[in-house]
């Protein structure tokens, strides 16, 4: 399990945009670097990440290497009513998590 | 004829309360940032750690940090007092130490590795729980002036003495980066460099390499009493744990 960190305002206004915070730990190994043998330290990034409310894509990104360790990630949301936000995500090894998160819409 | 002595007081007087500056003034608005919001300041995927650790059974008793201590927010201040000396055991004991020693005397559980990241949560975690308060920590001898010749000593093929770049040369530049004052008030921190969270020891293992000089080993006398020393020269600022810094 890969530590994830979701901050979402507590109280949010419908139709108004609030912003996701998202901290994720992960070497993101570029894949570039090589270890004290010399051997080539192979690539293991998060290679793609998507954020849907309540089944709805939000936000869906492809990313690349040259992110630095324990990304973090902001963007903003509109949202008309209470849901929930799933955040899923795949690194270079296949793995494949993904964090719930309710929001209260008022 | 007069002027030698009064430049040994003005260099006695560089670091006076007043112009003492954390490592958090010297760091750039981006790294600042960071810092100021916990959601963005990665050290806090630790401080997540620690706290699911802080309940956690370990080693033969079966007990967690909890079992003993309660909520977390019950060590509030104790990181303002480490280094501390422990009159049980006759010697100083970093937070690090601490939490080792409670693993080890008082849940059966083996000591972790000063640069175990479990260490390093749980240390984030107490640390955290002082954010704010002013350092406080008892300017105990002969723990004290160990430290201060220590940190005047020339060390390495470098031959450079942590005062020669922390006090004589503070605010300067080495390389890229702005030599900071050498504050111990954010530990553990979290170092862009390193992309994870460190300990002070780990940041005086850098220094210590930096000079070509042979690092203290982590549980040594030399490196209990130069945290001390920092940590005494650092009275009255505040705890910055979980910081951020270059
Ligand atoms: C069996 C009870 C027990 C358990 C379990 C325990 N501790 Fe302690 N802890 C103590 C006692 C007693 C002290 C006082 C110092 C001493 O006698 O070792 C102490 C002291 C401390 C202090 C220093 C407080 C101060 O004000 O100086 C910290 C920090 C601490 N413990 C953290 C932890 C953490 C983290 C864990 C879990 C890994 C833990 N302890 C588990 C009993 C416990
Ligand atoms: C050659 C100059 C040099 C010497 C000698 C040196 N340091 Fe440093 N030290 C630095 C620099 C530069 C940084 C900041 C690195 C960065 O943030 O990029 C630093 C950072 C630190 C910090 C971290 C401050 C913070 O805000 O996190 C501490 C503590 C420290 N040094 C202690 C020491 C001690 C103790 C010694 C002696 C054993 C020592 N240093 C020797 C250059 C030096």
């Amino acid at each position: 399990m890969v530590r994830v960190l979701v901050n979402v305002p507590k109280q949010i206004a419908a139709n108004a945009p609030f912003d996701v915070k998202v901290l994720i730990s992960h070497p993101m190994e570029s894949g570039q670097r090589r270890d004290q043998l010399g051997q080539a330290i192979p690539r293991d990034i998060i290679n793609h990440f998507i954020c849907t409310l309540d089944g709805e894509t939000v936000l869906d990104a492809d990313f690349f290497p040259a992110i630095a360790a324990n990304p973090f990630l902001s963007f903003s949301v509109v949202a008309e009513k209470s849901g929930t936000l799933a955040l899923t995500f795949t690194d270079d090894h296949g793995v494949t998590q993904t964090e719930l998160v309710a929001i209260t819409v008022t | 004829m007069n002027r030698l002595p009064a430049l040994a007081v003005a260099a006695l007087l560089l670091i006076g309360a007043s112009d003492r500056r954390s490592g958090y003034d010297d760091a750039s608005p981006d790294t600042r940032a960071m810092q100021d919001d916990d959601a963005a300041n990665p050290a806090f995927l630790w401080v997540q750690q620690g706290e699911a650790l802080w309940s956690e059974p370990a080693g033969t008793t079966g007990k967690s940090c909890a079992t003993c201590h309660g909520d977390v927010t019950t060590l509030r201040g104790a990181a303002t007092r480490y280094p501390a000396f422990d009159p049980q055991r006759g010697r100083l004991v970093t937070m690090e130490q601490r939490i080792n020693l409670c693993r080890t005397d008082h849940m059966g559980a083996p000591a972790l590795a000063w640069d175990d990241d479990r260490l390093l949560s749980l240390s984030a975690l107490v640390g955290l729980q002082s954010r704010g308060m002013p350092l406080a920590v008892e300017p105990r001898e002969p723990f004290l002036s160990e430290g201060a010749a220590l940190f005047r000593e020339r060390m390495g093929q470098l031959n450079l003495s942590c005062a020669q770049c922390h006090e004589e040369r503070a605010g300067e530049s080495l390389g890229g980066s702005v030599i900071p004052q050498g504050h111990p008030n954010g530990y553990p921190e979290y170092r862009l460099e390193w992309q994870g969270l460190g300990s002070l020891y780990r940041r005086l293992r850098n220094c210590m390499v930096g000079v070509r000089a042979e690092p203290f080993s982590p549980d040594s006398r030399e490196a209990a009493v130069l945290a001390l020393f920092l940590a005494v020269r650092a009275n009255g600022m505040r705890v910055e744990t979980p910081a951020v810094r270059p």
